[in-house]
């Protein structure tokens, strides 16, 4: 684990609204995001199920879901071009080779009816213009092999359901990386593997991280994961980022205290064996939001202020913010 | 897979004997086809004589151990009508019907298909209507109908194609878009239907995610898994053209097996159909087994046991 890395900022987000328009309502998913990515770091994105963070993921690669979702304000600037202005055209260049991603689940992520090797060699096609399909093969075999597939040239030729789920999974990794883009979001690209494989992918994003430079959004409900993995951590709730700081802070001295509760609810290997800790009660609907603090309803220090207006942004240490009315600036 | 193919093969063997079995039992059932055949005025002699050559003299199991008997030497019994051998009959007529199947099959498929495909990508909107409203339509339009629609329209009163009998390219137009109206119907519906499943599917996600064109996810990536299902209905209808040709092709008056079928029920002559039931049963375990073997290479998933 390094200290924030130096370095230019490689993609910021600013203020990122992300609804569902339905007929029963307006679904506020992603509500006010913000934050930036440097180049060679990883920005972990932690938050409970259904609080924003894969809809954030696909509102940057502007692939929203059928059925309502629109992007409707904010910028996400790649390199300093705002990616929600691009055409449609113009994404399709962008993604892959300089914005890429890892989907979760590696059973359904890779098209069954064909082979490996095709499925690497559209990706590759896309950097190498004019290659000639030995050249394409020979780099989707060398591309395999950095994703430390055993026999690579005989995997080519395989499908997918001819491969165990980890070894699916390092191939859409090697399928993500293959266009060496600039920023990868990787959504939780270890929650339906074996816990065994799970470190090993971590380790090898990691080490693919370092050959290459490129920033990595990380996105995990696991704060386990986070300390491995990550150099700094946004913690999402309810559509918003409530805390982010370097994972070092955050983790010895969490400001939100909604953090603070994550932290908790980690079952730890030390210590006495008691219950699990919980965090009581549920988030609010995202349909129907409290004018104040989201966690309100759920904190054990609120008070009337929470209730009645969203707290400020607060600076709690160098590059440590949080979103509590509780915290004093340092 | 050979020995797939060898278990399926005895498979159709057994199945073919119930067939047969059904064949013989039904036609015992429908009445003594001597009492049809002669005039009402015919000697017992007569009688006595073309129950010998339609070997029903004997017992039940008698009769049916020398059907069988001949059945396996591919003996079909001779029909009556045409005084030839069943089976004979038959394949000379199976090449005007298989003539038909591929065209209504192709317009078939290069409507529905496509339109399915379009129907997924603009669900909900008018286009998606429209094309449902062609496949209810399509599938609603009983073929006498459409048949006799079309020779009216083209034939009557445009005088543009002719209406009957085989001949050069024109005589194909009418009856293959007659058979193939109630096929785009059927492609287009299981078409749109897988489409829509498909696209929802991760795969098409990380295939828009390496930034591939909109072309290649729906035509390659999301088409290519959509077929699957499209290959059950290809060997549904191939057997339906098999077997169901025959109102269309009497329409038409188009010499194939359809026709023959229906000629044989009218004009009693029963060893012929039998004949043709059974060969027919052949045919359609025989596109059965070849669509089975078709999907192991559509989706390679399928290894047949």
């Amino acid at each position: 684990m390094s200290d924030t890395p130096s370095g230019d900022t490689v993609l910021e987000v600013r203020d990122l609204h992300t609804h569902f328009f339905l007929r029963r309502g307006v679904v506020k998913a992603v509500d006010g995001v913000s934050f930036s990515l440097k180049r060679g770091e990883v920005l972990g994105l932690v938050g409970e199920s259904g609080c924003g963070k894969s809809l954030t993921a696909l509102s940057l690669m502007r692939l929203l879901p059928k059925g309502g979702a629109r992007t409707i304000k904010g910028e996400v600037l790649l390199g300093g071009e705002n990616l929600l202005e691009r055409t449609p055209a113009e994404m399709r260049a962008i993604r892959g080779r300089r914005l890429s991603m890892v989907l979760q689940d590696p059973q359904t992520s890779l098209n069954p009816v064909f082979t490996v090797g095709d499925q690497l060699r559209e990706a590759i096609e896309r950097r190498r213009k004019g290659a000639s399909l030995a050249e394409i093969m020979k780099e989707a075999v060398a591309a395999l092999r950095r994703v430390e597939i055993a026999a690579p040239e005989q995997r080519i030729g395989q499908y997918p359901h001819q491969m165990s789920g980890g070894m699916k999974q390092r191939v859409v990794g090697a399928i993500a990386i293959s266009g060496e883009p600039e920023v990868l979001i990787a959504d939780e690209p270890t929650t339906a593997l074996d816990v065994t494989i799970q470190l090993q992918y971590l380790k090898l994003l990691k080490r693919l991280q370092a050959e290459n430079g490129m920033a990595i959004l990380f996105i995990t409900h696991d704060f386990g994961v986070v300390g491995r993995m990550c150099d700094r951590v946004a913690v999402m709730y309810a559509g918003r980022i409530v805390e982010c700081g370097p994972v070092k802070q955050i983790f010895e001295a969490p400001s939100h205290p909604y953090t603070r509760a994550l932290i908790a609810s980690v079952p730890k290997m030390t210590g006495t064996v008691g219950r699990l800790t919980t965090i009581e009660g549920q988030p609010p609907s995202l349909m129907d939001l409290p004018k104040g603090c989201r966690f309100a309803s759920r904190c054990g220090l609120v008070e009337q202020r929470c209730l009645d207006a969203y707290p400020a942004t607060v600076q709690v240490g160098e590059a440590h913010t949080a979103d509590c009315w509780k915290v004093s600036p340092s | 897979m050979k020995r797939y193919i060898a278990r399926r093969l005895m498979q159709g063997v057994a199945l073919l004997f119930v067939v047969a079995t059904i064949v013989f039992i039904l036609g015992r059932l429908t009445g003594n086809p001597v009492d049809l055949m002669l005039p009402e005025d015919a000697t017992a002699e007569d009688r006595a004589n073309l129950t010998r050559a339609l070997d029903l003299d004997g017992t039940l199991t008698d009769q049916f151990l020398i059907f069988a008997g001949k059945a396996l030497h591919g003996d079909l019994g001779t029909s009556i009508r045409m005084k030839q051998p069943a089976v004979q009959v038959f394949f000379d007529r199976l090449p005007n019907t298989l003539a038909l199947i591929p065209w209504a099959l192709l317009l078939g498929m290069a409507l529905g298909i496509p339109l399915g495909v379009v129907a997924a990508l603009h669900r909900g909107s008018w286009l998606d209507r429209a094309a449902g409203t062609v496949a209810v339509l399509g599938i609603a339009m009983p073929s006498f109908w459409l048949g006799i629609l079309l020779i009216f329209v083209f034939s009557v009163e445009l005088g543009w194609l002719p209406s009957s009998r085989m001949g050069g390219p024109e005589h194909y137009v009418l009856p293959v878009i007659t058979l193939g109206t109630f096929l785009v119907a059927g492609f287009m519906r299981i078409t749109r239907s897988a489409m829509l499943e498909v696209m929802e599917s991760e795969f098409v996600k990380l295939a828009r995610i390496k930034g591939l064109s909109e072309t290649t996810v729906i035509w390659k990536h999301c088409l290519r898994n959509a077929l699957i299902p499209v290959l059950t209905l290809w060997g549904v209808f191939v057997s339906n053209l098999i077997t169901g040709a025959i109102v269309t092709e009497t329409v038409f008056a188009w010499p194939g097996i359809g026709r023959l079928t229906y000629e044989a029920v009218i004009f009693r002559d029963f060893p012929l159909l039998q004949a043709v039931i059974i060969l027919k049963s052949i045919l359609i375990l025989g596109v059965n087994l070849g669509v089975d073997i078709l999907y192991a290479y559509v989706d390679p998933r399928i290894r047949l046991p």
